[in-house]
Parts: structure tokens; C-alpha cells; sequence
């Protein structure tokens, strides 16, 4: 095998054009992750069992189901619904609501950490339901859980190449098309996995050194 | 629409697949134990060298994406003159991606165990392997297994990118089911159910053993958030 450096210069631009897309629909989809996570975290917690049983069941379907699998039934299967899509919208969507789950998982996690003490507090001071979730609990459970967050983002990341999959053209798109011009795989590939390992490495310093001073284990 | 019982003529179909899906899982899963095993006791190995190769190891592994893993060994071994069938390739692909992930289960479990339990065993006159063997990685080991049986699921869900490798799982059967029914919305849905079927038992399982160990680590010890994407 050989591996043609001046190739792999040359095909830079075009890989980083995709890595542009593959970083818009990591942020979107994460973003979309934080807000349907928060959604199912405070059904786990709702008045109504239904509420609490929907988001249960939801959220144990989407971890023990693949993401693969959920993006071509969005893609191909929400069409058939009349639902019409661009394929980054639906790619966005299949992320987020994959990574919703986890996130849920996470706000748990977190909101189980507040002593009890705060919800009897917040009852006894009369303030309503939403106050206490907005003003008293979320903002003691989130900030120790970022650093996890954090994790699930370089997570997502690294997961975006499936988007290939549903005709988005990511990074992992741009390569393919380099070797289907040029039928070499070493070069394209290598970079590929070059540039997911420094923006995903440099992410987790960050994240590391963001947990050192949020200062939580 | 087709109505559902057109659908359940293909459910044999999609058995096979779901059938070579847990042996891609097994083979992976056997791949990534013993590596993840080796690579975790060496992370924490008196000789720095050895720790370096390791942590450069896990840090490549998990750093880049299990895909794009796949299509390296898929597409590039081959250059090198290595031969391997797609079964091969997806074996030691995803057995090293989720190597690096269990190594750090394997680090964790050890760096775990009371360093009290060290000083006790050379208290007693044994050597640094005899204690490692004997006392440590006996009770390492006991708190390696909920997390390992998470990463298991995980590799379970993750097999479904072999099918992007021209391996017949339970993902590539459902698309030829859906080349003969023309049926995409109900066939993925059959596909998405088959999986959960099999993921979520073992979750299950893992949650009653999670439990069983966390009762007398206390909660303290409780790793619930600590899912590995």
C-alpha cells in the first residue's frame, strides 16, 4: 500500500467542506438532544402515569434500538406518512431524538442528585410545580452533569458518519466520492479518521478540563 | 399498504439476519474481552512504556469513528495483501473499537479496588503479580461486569453497521426484504422491533446485576450515568 501525501493535500478542501456539514449537524442535533432529553427527564418525574410511561418506554426503545436502523426508518419511512423532509433535516432529527434518550438518562442522573430536602423546601415556600423545576432543581442538577453531557456530545460526533448513509454529505460522503474518482481508499480514509480523532481528542481536553472545574468527581 | 401478513412471509428472512447479528456480536464481543483485558491491565502497569502504548491505543480507538473504522480495515486491508471475509473484517473491527471502551472498564475496575488491599497482600509477602492475580483482579473483575454487560448492548446496537460492509445481518435483510415488498415504513419498523427484542433483555439483565452489586457497594458506587455511547 502507498500512501500519497500529495493526494491527500489535495482532497483536503473537498474533506473539510463535508467536515462543515458533519459539525452543523452534530450542533444541531445536540441541541435538539439537550431540549428532547429535557422533555423525557421531566416526564420521568410527571404527576400522570401515562406521562411517566411514555417516556420510560420511549426512552428504553430508543437506547436498545440502533441509530442506523432509526435513521432509515425516519428516512424512508416518514415520507410514506406524507411527512416530507430534506435528508439533513431527517438526519438532524434521527440524531437528536436517538441522543434525546441518553441525555434524559444523564438529567436524571442529575436531578436524582438534589438532596429531597429542595422539593420539600420549594413546596413549603408555595412555590408552583414549574417554579420549583425552573428556579430550584434544574439549576442544581444540570451544572454537574455538563462534563457527562459533554461526553455524549463527542459521542454524537462521532457517530454523524451514518449520516452518509441517508445521502448527507457529510465527511465520511466526501470521502467516498474522492474514492470513487480516484479509487484510492488509504488516503481519503486516513484523513478521514485523522481529522475525527483531532476534533474529538481536542473536545475531550476541553471537557476534561471543564470537569476539573465544575470541580464534580 | 401491504398488510402485515405479506410481511410476516419475510419474517424468516429477517430471523437469518437477526441470527448472523448475534454472531457478529459474539465474535466481536470475544475479540474486544480479550484485547480490552490486555490493553486495560497495561494501562495501569508499573512500566510507563507500556502504559503509553495503551493509553495511545484507547485514545486512537475511541478518538475516531467505529464506521470509519470498519471501512479501513474493509477497504484497505485488502491493499496490504490481507485477505479477510467480511465477517473477518467486521469481527476485528468492531472487537477493536469497543476494545478500547472496555479497556477503560478494565482500568476503572482496577484503579477501583481499596489500594488498602495492596498494602495487605505485600503485608503477607506477595510478589506484585501474585497480589494482582490472586487479590486484586478477583474483586476488579466482580465490578467490571455491569459495565462490560452495557458495552455488550452497545456493541449489539453497533453491529448494524456491518451491513454497510456487505455482511448479512438483521439491518442488510431488511433492506432486500424491502426490495422485494416495497414496504420501507413497515419493514424498518419489523427491523427496529427485532432489535429491541434482543437488546432489551440483556439491558435488563445488566440493570438486575447492576443492582445486585450496587447493594453492597452502597450508593456510592452506583454508575448508572455511566453509559458509553
Amino acid at each position: 500500500m502507498t500512501f500519497d501525501a500529495q493526494l491527500a493535500f489535495r482532497i483536503l478542501p473537498l474533506l473539510l467542506r463535508g467536515l462543515v456539514v458533519t459539525l452543523e449537524a452534530t450542533l444541531a442535533g445536540f441541541v435538539f438532544a439537550l431540549a428532547g432529553g429535557l422533555v423525557l427527564a421531566l416526564g420521568y418525574r410527571a404527576k400522570s402515569w401515562p406521562a411517566r410511561a411514555v417516556s420510560r418506554s420511549l426512552v428504553e426503545f430508543l437506547r436498545n434500538t440502533p441509530l442506523l436502523v432509526q435513521l432509515y426508518f425516519l428516512f424512508y419511512g416518514l415520507p410514506l406518512l406524507g411527512v416530507r423532509f430534506s435528508a439533513m433535516i431527517t438526519g438532524v432529527l434521527g440524531l437528536g431524538v436517538y441522543y434525546s434518550a441518553y441525555v434524559a438518562e444523564v438529567y436524571r442522573g442529575g436531578v436524582d442528585a438534589v438532596p429531597a430536602g429542595q422539593w420539600d423546601a420549594a413546596r413549603a415556600l408555595r412555590f408552583s410545580r414549574a417554579q420549583t423545576w425552573w428556579r430550584i432543581i434544574l439549576p442544581q442538577a444540570i451544572p454537574p452533569v455538563i462534563p457527562v453531557l459533554g461526553n455524549y456530545l463527542i459521542g454524537m460526533f462521532k457517530e454523524t458518519p451514518l449520516l452518509a448513509t441517508i445521502t448527507i454529505p457529510e465527511l465520511l460522503s466526501a470521502a467516498r466520492q474522492v474514492t470513487g474518482m480516484t479509487y484510492r481508499y488509504s488516503e481519503p480514509y486516513t484523513m478521514v479518521a485523522l481529522i475525527f480523532l483531532a476534533a474529538s481528542y481536542s473536545t475531550s481536553l476541553f471537557f476534561r478540563r471543564l470537569e476539573r472545574k465544575v470541580g464534580t468527581s | 399498504m401491504t398488510p402485515a401478513p405479506a410481511l410476516l412471509s419475510f419474517l424468516p428472512v429477517l430471523l437469518r439476519g437477526a441470527a448472523v447479528t448475534l454472531e457478529v456480536t459474539a465474535a466481536s464481543a470475544c475479540v474486544a474481552f480479550l484485547l480490552a483485558i490486555l490493553v486495560g491491565v497495561a494501562r495501569v502497569s508499573r512500566a510507563a512504556a507500556l502504559r503509553t502504548i495503551a493509553k495511545v491505543y484507547i485514545e486512537i480507538l475511541r478518538g475516531t469513528s467505529a464506521l470509519i473504522q470498519l471501512y479501513y480495515l474493509f477497504f484497505i486491508l485488502p491493499l496490504l495483501g490481507i485477505e479477510t471475509t467480511p465477517m473477518e473484517a467486521a469481527a476485528l473491527g468492531l472487537g477493536l473499537t469497543f476494545s478500547a471502551y472496555g479497556a477503560e472498564i478494565v482500568r476503572a475496575g482496577i484503579q477501583g479496588v481499596d489500594p488498602g488491599q495492596w498494602d495487605a497482600a505485600r503485608a503477607l509477602g506477595m510478589p506484585h503479580s501474585l497480589a494482582f492475580r490472586r487479590v486484586i483482579a478477583p474483586q476488579a473483575f466482580a465490578s467490571m461486569l455491569a459495565p462490560f454487560g452495557n458495552l455488550l448492548v452497545e456493541l449489539l446496537k453497533s453491529t448494524s453497521l456491518v451491513s454497510l460492509i456487505t455482511l448479512t445481518d438483521l439491518t442488510f435483510s431488511g433492506a432486500q426484504v424491502i426490495t422485494s415488498t416495497g414496504q420501507p415504513g413497515q419493514t424498518w419498523g419489523a427491523v427496529l422491533l427485532l432489535y429491541f427484542l434482543m437488546c432489551f433483555p440483556l439491558a435488563q439483565a445488566v440493570r438486575s446485576l447492576e443492582k445486585r452489586f450496587t447493594v453492597y457497594r452502597g450508593p456510592s458506587g452506583a454508575s448508572n450515568v455511566r453509559r458509553l455511547a
